[in-house]
């Protein structure tokens, strides 16, 4: 018989190995699902893998995946430190998206770059910072559960992108697809090369992670926040306010994934579509624990969860393979990565099964 | 599978095989030896004291024999044949009964419920309510079989938690620090159920370091200092100062001897009164208490009587107290936050360290950051060397042993982490310090050195208010005392006045009545007190 024993202080090095372990044990678990599916395993994991990384081409398109991924789970990973559980940061993401479009459709032919990319990213982060602050506004006077208003919230969202879509901002010359116009390419968020659709958005996220390094561990708003979050009582001692942790962690996390939804609309996609939404808020959740909920942890697994994206796409157009295999991927990283955290802070004894003193049992 | 019965050799001490034989019984715990070449022998019928600092090893020692914990070495003989005991459930079954310090209680359900749910399989509650009556009645333990155990008091649970043990009729009965949370008329009453108990053949192990009790009990005593058995002595020959020599290795250091020079007043409350909080809180009522600099003051009361809550109250956490009621050097802040009030300079330091006092997972240097504002630079940004430079100076003055500032607070021992929880509101220089428990789990030199910094803070001008369950640490180190009891605070006596008897009495919230009645429970005032006399 086996049973998990606490230890006394979680193992540093496994924790740090965690993800790597995680990484190695959903492809030995991939290779047999291939096997099982009838593809010679060594091939197709190359497929899934190393492919993506192949080219010009598909380094860009993983930047592409990997920058709203980043901004997500940036804003997820200083929610979850302050123990906030924000699960619909997709809702905030179409928020923002929607926010920014609407600045977008007014681009005129007259309009200057330099003041509508600020106006646009300006009502992406407002967007979504609105969203989260609907969550705030019911935990912190209703202390309503976070977890399931921020997950119903998407599908408000959902609908809401749907109702404009189909309704008020659907172009009129678009032959009555659910779409907006084509944005003017003034709003086009400058592209990293020609030909590419990777866009400077990038080094958005890349600035992003050092703005949340330094948030979280230089500054007294950071350090009150992982307080509240990892010791509430001890953050009262201290005289920290719940309220004002609360606010923040929702804020940040909405604002940031608002501002991925305006590059996303007025990146690579250019209109506003009912399917905006592909899963990058609810991923994001996956990469902000893949990533320790360090800003740089994230941006490794942020490209990690891009390769899945991508692979699960090569693995359909040329296998024959459901797309839904990403998901697969998806989610076998994160339950051996929980796995490999329990055993972080866990081990395992080996309790025989018969024991002297079992045979004694009191009466 | 039928037990051991304990009936064969209920004939006081007239059995000539040992109950329980303990021979060079070791255990290490990394960095501690615990216990060293531990011997033991209880007889039957005998009530056995096992005496000691905290930290001396006693807990182990009983885990060990209650099957809880294994030991690396030695052997354990129970009624002459040898045993190995590999888990509590064995202990039970050989006759082993354990009362913890901590009560394992369900609030939702009767006393007979609590007992029944304890006693394992096999029995039918009904005949578990008449046992409860029959056994409680039989041994003095006064209990209503049919009542919820919230409405008991912390004596009245604790008899639940005997009665649980008594009813699986154990041969050895151990009771662990068991008077810690009781007023001496309950303890007294408490000896009465133990000596009946022993009269009838069951063996008592009775862990303390009380040694007041431990002569008014108990008729053999082992003493452990540092993980050994220094001595088994028959502790009603000895005297308080001979028990507290082998207990301490030394006589224990003269308390330092203070010249109070009042100052102005820095705390006072005004008639503070609070619903309680929560479910199970206390109300706090009419709560009157200055405090002068220079002054020393203990809050004395069984845990559970508003203690936590009069705390929270003055440390800011609490902030419902209406406007007027707490005024600090002059100012109210009923309403304040503990920074506001930190930053008028009351420092208090919290009874639980991990978790309330200090961040388990953040490093100590991280930890200072809790109360000490100044390591907060302009535009919120953290002074990082400077947090460093603090923790690495709080681990040298207060002698923390720990590896350096980047040590997880979690990875300290108790006592450690508490010498660097009051270094770091000491180091702030307050005006008022709160202590709760300022040196429980502390060995006995940190403690003394505690204590040292407490009164050095005061005499240069500060007051500090000093909540303890440790009457002998009250006495040790306060000017006067109040007590707290249901919510309400007794007057102030000054430590020189104070009988155990009339403390006793007020514990237990008489304090408006008339005099005191002359005490049957054994003397309150510390060993150490005494052994200075």
């Amino acid at each position: 018989m086996l049973r998990l024993a606490p230890r006394s202080a979680p193992s540093r090095a496994l924790t740090l190995a965690a993800p790597f372990v995680a990484l190695a044990l959903t492809i030995a678990v991939g290779a047999v699902l291939f096997l099982a599916l009838g593809h010679p395993p060594g091939r197709a994991l190359a497929l899934f893998f190393l492919e993506p990384l192949r080219g010009g081409d598909g380094w860009s398109e993983l930047a592409v995946k990997a920058t709203p991924l980043a901004l997500v789970a940036l804003g997820l990973a200083v929610c979850f430190r302050a123990n906030v559980w924000n699960i619909g940061a997709e809702g905030q993401f179409i928020a923002g998206a929607m926010a920014a479009s609407w600045v977008a459709m007014r681009a005129t032919e007259s309009s200057h770059a330099y003041l509508m990319l600020p106006a646009i990213s300006l009502a992406g982060l407002l967007g979504g910072g609105a969203w989260a602050a609907l969550v705030a506004v019911l935990r912190d006077r209703w202390n309503a559960s976070e977890i399931l208003v921020s997950l119903m919230l998407v599908y408000v969202a959902e609908m809401l992108l749907g109702y404009l879509a189909y309704g008020p901002w659907k172009d009129p010359e678009g032959y009555n697809f659910p779409q907006t116009i084509t944005f003017l390419p003034v709003t086009q968020v400058p592209l990293l090369a020609e030909g590419h659709r990777a866009h400077v958005g990038l080094f958005v996220a890349l600035g992003l992670a050092a703005v949340a390094y330094l948030f979280l561990f230089r500054t007294y708003a950071g350090f009150q926040l992982a307080v509240g979050g990892q010791a509430p009582r001890a953050a009262r001692y201290a005289g920290f306010s719940a309220r004002r942790s609360l606010w923040t962690a929702l804020l940040g996390s909405g604002v940031l994934a608002g501002w991925a939804g305006a590059l996303e609309v007025t990146g690579p996609l250019g209109q506003l579509t009912p399917h905006l939404p592909v899963g990058y808020g609810f991923t994001g959740i996956i990469v902000a624990f893949v990533g320790r909920l360090h800003p740089f942890g994230i941006l490794l697994a942020s490209l990690l969860m891009s390769v899945l994206y991508i692979g699960g796409e090569l693995a359909q157009s040329r296998l024959g393979l459901p797309q839904a295999l990403s998901g697969v991927f998806q989610g076998l990283l994160l339950f051996t990565l929980l796995a490999c955290d329990a055993l972080a802070s866990y081990r395992i004894l080996r309790v025989p099964a018969q024991r002297a003193g079992a045979a004694a049992v009191p009466s | 599978m039928p037990r051991p019965d304990a009936a064969d050799d209920r004939v006081a001490g007239s059995s000539p095989v040992p109950r329980l034989t303990l021979t060079n019984v070791s255990k290490r715990f990394p960095g501690v030896q615990a216990n060293d070449r531990v011997s033991l022998s209880v007889r039957p019928g005998e009530l056995h004291a096992v005496l000691g600092e905290n930290g001396a090893g006693k807990s182990t020692l009983m885990k060990i024999i209650y099957g809880a914990v294994r030991p690396d070495e030695g052997t354990l003989a129970w009624n002459g044949a040898p045993v190995a005991i590999h888990d509590p459930r064995q202990a039970r079954a050989l006759g082993i009964a354990m009362v913890f310090q901590h009560f394992a209680l369900f609030e939702t359900l009767t006393v007979a419920e609590n007992v029944w749910l304890g006693l394992g399989r096999g029995r039918a509650r009904q005949d578990v309510a008449r046992e409860v009556e029959r056994v409680s009645a039989g041994y003095g333990l006064q209990l209503d079989p049919g009542q919820l155990v919230s409405g008991l008091s912390v004596g009245e649970r604790q008899r639940v938690e005997i009665l649980r043990a008594l009813l699986t009729r154990p041969q050895l009965l151990i009771l662990d620090e068991p008077t810690a949370v009781l007023t001496p008329q309950m303890v007294e009453r408490l000896f009465v159920t133990l000596r009946r108990l022993a009269a009838e053949g069951c063996s008592v192990l009775y862990i303390s370091h009380k040694l007041d009790e431990v002569r008014a009990l108990c008729t053999s005593c082992t003493v452990l200092r540092a993980g050994r058995a220094v001595a088994t002595v028959d502790p009603r020959r000895e005297t308080n100062r001979s028990l507290s020599e082998l207990m301490l290795g030394a006589a224990p250091p003269a308390p330092p001897v203070r010249a109070a020079r009042l100052g102005d007043e820095i705390l006072s409350l005004r008639g503070l009164s609070l619903a309680a909080g929560d479910a199970g809180g206390i109300a706090l009522r009419g709560v009157d208490l200055a405090l002068r600099a220079g002054e020393i003051v203990g809050v004395a009361g069984v845990s559970g009587n508003g203690q936590a809550e009069l705390l929270a109250a003055l440390s800011g956490e609490d902030r419902r107290a209406p406007a007027g009621t707490i005024h600090l050097g002059g100012r109210d802040v009923s309403g304040a936050s503990p920074r506001a009030r930190r930053a008028l300079g009351l420092h208090f330091v919290p009874e639980e360290r991990l978790g309330r006092g200090a961040v388990p997972a953040l490093p100590l240097a991280a930890n200072t950051l809790l109360t000490r504002r100044e390591l907060v630079g302009a535009g919120g940004w953290l002074r990082t060397r400077r947090m460093r430079t603090l923790a690495a100076d709080l681990i040298a003055r207060f002698g923390v042993s720990a590896r350096g500032p980047d040590t997880p607070a979690g990875s300290l021992s108790g006592g450690n982490l508490q010498k660097f929880i009051v270094g770091r509101e000491i180091d702030a220089g307050p005006r008022l310090l709160v202590v709760a428990q300022p040196t429980w789990g502390l060995d006995v030199g940190a403690a003394a050195q505690i204590r040292r910094e407490i009164v050095a803070l005061c005499d240069a001008g500060a007051a500090a208010l000093i909540v303890s369950e440790d009457m002998e640490e009250l006495f040790e180190l306060c000017s006067e005392l109040v007590v707290i009891a249901r919510g309400r605070l007794s007057p102030r006596i000054a430590v020189r006045d104070a009988t155990p008897a009339l403390i006793g009495q007020w514990m237990s919230g008489l304090f408006h009545e008339a005099t005191p009645e002359p005490p049957p429970s054994p003397p309150l005032v510390s060993s150490r007190a005494e052994a200075r006399a």
